[in-house]
């Protein structure tokens, strides 16, 4: 007697593997984005901070355009345009190059807000007591503008943090999609789902509330 | 290199389509947004003003919305609800999605609003007479709006954005379309710029219109 | 009159106010001096129900203030209250700021309402800033327009926590000019101040409070020139 051949297949703890591998995908993916793309908003927010002429002019508009195109349209499009000038990326690099750009965009915004937030008169105060420019930038406004904005460049964290689940639409097998494909196999979408929400949970949670117990302390 | 033939001619003439889902789009976002402040109000006052069970709801509701990615409510509302038998249209679920979504973010912003606002415009209310219903709609409510005036124009812009995720659960939004004409006719990178295009108009006549709504509104 | 037999408060383990037995006839202007934490400005609270109380009774005209079956809300409207941040509702013009509660707490139709407002904006002397929104009034505006929304209301009592603590220097006068017109016109009032010369020129009694203690009462000249009790002496030499 043949067992019945069977599509559909129990839950494992295999699968509790896979799914926490998928979790290291997006905590890798999510890593990579953020960091470049913390540096090069920063970047950005000190150059449209300092040039209103040409910089700024060209700047601003394209890192609009990340704001205000929803980022799974980004993505579905520069994976489709990259073959046409001759790129060969995976679904991860097209993934990080997009998450990228897009946490830049976001960066830039928050850098500029905690530039402007110190105050001139400090600044000069510092200036006048010797200070080159970038020794002033570095010791004076990079410490007392970081701790204002903190709170929000977390925030745009947790949001890219949560966005790269998007990166699934390109075939990228983070926790979203890994746990698309446990569902098909073993169709208990309730378990698998609350699984994958418990990860996201306590990878987004206590850095949240690491970030508003900050706020409440410096706003004292 | 770059030997890719645009062909711009199928767009073109599903371009009506394509307005008409930004309609749709433009209207799912609303009605989100609709929902989505009246349930954040609650929300808030319930995780303010409450102890026990009805307090931990609203908590509970916060933090998941505002700690697991949009994608992963919206398969939640999908084929999470399917376990227990319950099988929303793909309109439900983007709409309960985004709502479920909105209001969790819209809720922090609301008890930060209400935060602001001094005990003493409360006391002094009441020693004029008001009694606390008259002191909240009055004097309270209305400063609170004003502050979570601009959080709220981000969230609904926010909720533009995401309605892209229709696309991912079978709703025809701009998005939904998109990829529904894209995949009839292989022109994958044409119909996204140009949807693309679309979102980015959307999204300025959104702050446009809140921007002058703000003028005759804030006269203070 | 207002009446006050016997009243305690306690904030947890603090004891506030410790036995105050006090009168209030119609038309005197009472002014309550002492230092900071004395309980004076939690005298007031306790008079128009704003802080629960302990022990002992306050009656307005006869009401209970603390009674569970009375309607504080109909009650309040007897008592004006001034505070020492004037609490300006900034999302309303000076004149609707005014004409707010006349029209919803009292009912009055809005033409009523603002008229009314408008009149007392005048009397308080702010009859040219009706269209104006408290962000662009100063301090000693912003407390006359508090002034003018409590006199809106057709108080029998105005009590007054501090009133001119908070303002610029050079903004206390035009407070106090407001103030002893209202004296003038025979208003009911309970000054809680710091301002030692209002309190001796516009006074008929002046009380003196020490740690939750009302150690004197009398008329301005007995206080300011024959105070009984040391305590009192020794903060009249400190304040001058």
């Amino acid at each position: 007697m043949q067992e019945p051949v069977s599509f559909f297949t129990g839950f494992n703890p295999n699968d509790l593997w896979f799914l926490g591998e998928a979790a290291l995908k997006t905590l890798w993916i999510s890593i990579l984005s953020i960091t470049i793309g913390s540096v090069m908003g920063c970047v950005f927010g000190w150059v449209l901070h300092e040039s209103k002429s040409v910089a700024g002019i060209i700047l601003a508009p394209i890192l609009d355009v990340f704001r205000s195109v929803p980022l799974l349209i980004q993505l579905v499009l520069f994976y489709n345009f990259a073959p046409m000038v001759g790129l060969d990326l995976n679904p991860f690099l097209s993934g990080v190059v997009i998450l990228t750009f897009y946490t830049a965009s976001l960066v830039t915004n928050v850098a500029r807000g905690g530039i402007e937030s110190v105050e001139t008169s400090m600044r000069r105060a510092s200036r006048s007591l010797g200070l080159t420019y970038w020794q002033d930038l570095f010791h004076v406004v990079l410490p007392i503008g970081g701790r204002t904005v903190f709170p929000a460049w977390i925030g745009v964290v947790l949001g890219v943090m949560k966005d790269s689940a998007l990166v699934s639409v390109l075939g990228y097998v983070e926790l979203l999609k890994a746990s698309q494909i446990l569902i098909t196999r073993t169709q208990e979408p309730l378990l698998i789902l609350s699984i994958a929400g418990a990860f996201y949970f306590a990878l987004s949670y206590p850095i949240s509330l690491y970030a508003s117990k900050f706020e409440k302390r410096w706003a004292k | 290199m770059f030997d890719y033939n645009f062909h711009w001619r199928p767009v073109l003439k599903s371009f009506p389509d394509l307005i008409q889902a930004g309609f749709v789009t433009l209207e799912i976002a609303s009605l989100a947004m609709l929902l989505g402040i009246v349930i954040g109000l609650c929300l808030a006052l319930m995780r303010i003003n409450m102890k026990g069970p009805l307090k931990w709801f609203a908590v509970t509701w916060i933090e998941i919305a505002r700690n697991t990615p949009a994608l992963f409510q919206l398969f939640f509302f999908g084929f999470g609800l399917g376990a227990f038998g319950i099988n929303l249209s793909p309109f439900t679920i983007i709409l309960t999605g985004l709502s479920f979504n909105c209001a969790g973010y819209l809720a922090e912003n609301f008890r930060g609003g209400f935060q602001a606002i001094p005990v003493m415009q409360i006391n002094s209310a009441r020693c004029l007479g008001m009694n606390s219903w008259q002191a909240y709609t009055r004097i309270v409510i209305p400063q609170v709006l004003r502050i979570v005036y601009y959080p709220i124009t981000n969230q609904m812009v926010w909720a533009v954005l995401m309605s892209s995720l229709g696309m991912l659960v079978g709703f025809k939004e701009l998005s939904g379309e998109t990829q529904f004409f894209a995949s009839k006719t292989f022109r994958v990178f044409e119909y996204f710029a140009v949807a693309a295009v679309i979102y980015y108009v959307i999204v300025k006549i959104v702050l446009g219109a809140s921007r002058l709504l703000a003028m005759r509104l804030f006269r203070y | 009159m207002i009446q006050i037999r016997d009243l305690h408060k306690h904030f947890g383990d603090l004891h506030v106010l410790k036995g105050i037995n006090l009168d209030v006839s119609k038309g005197e202007v009472l002014s309550i001096i002492g230092s900071s934490g004395s309980g004076k400005s939690t005298l007031l609270y306790c008079i128009n129900g704003l802080e629960a109380i302990q022990q002992g009774t306050v009656h307005i005209n006869g009401t209970d203030v603390h009674a569970k079956n009375t309607d504080i809300n109909k009650l309040r409207q007897k008592l004006g209250m001034v505070f020492q941040q004037w609490n300006s509702f900034p999302h309303l013009t000076t004149l609707e700021n005014v004409a707010l509660a006349p029209r919803i707490v009292k009912g009055k139709s809005k033409e009523e309402a603002l008229e009314l407002a408008a009149k007392q904006l005048k009397h308080v002397g702010l009859g040219d800033k009706l269209k104006n929104y408290p962000v662009s009034l100063s301090g000693g505006q912003q407390q006359r327009l508090a002034i003018a929304r409590a006199l809106a209301m057709e108080p029998e009592y105005m009590l007054f926590d501090e009133a001119t603590s908070a303002l610029d220097p050079e903004k206390v006068g035009e407070v106090l000019d407001t103030m002893r017109l209202l004296a003038e016109e025979g208003m009911t009032m309970i000054c809680v101040t710091h301002e030692m010369g209002f309190a001796r020129e516009v006074s008929d009694r002046v009380a003196y409070f020490h740690e939750g203690i009302m150690e004197e009462i009398g008329p301005p000249q007995q206080i300011f020139e024959d105070a009984q009790s040391e305590h009192t002496r020794k903060f009249l030499m400190n304040v001058r």
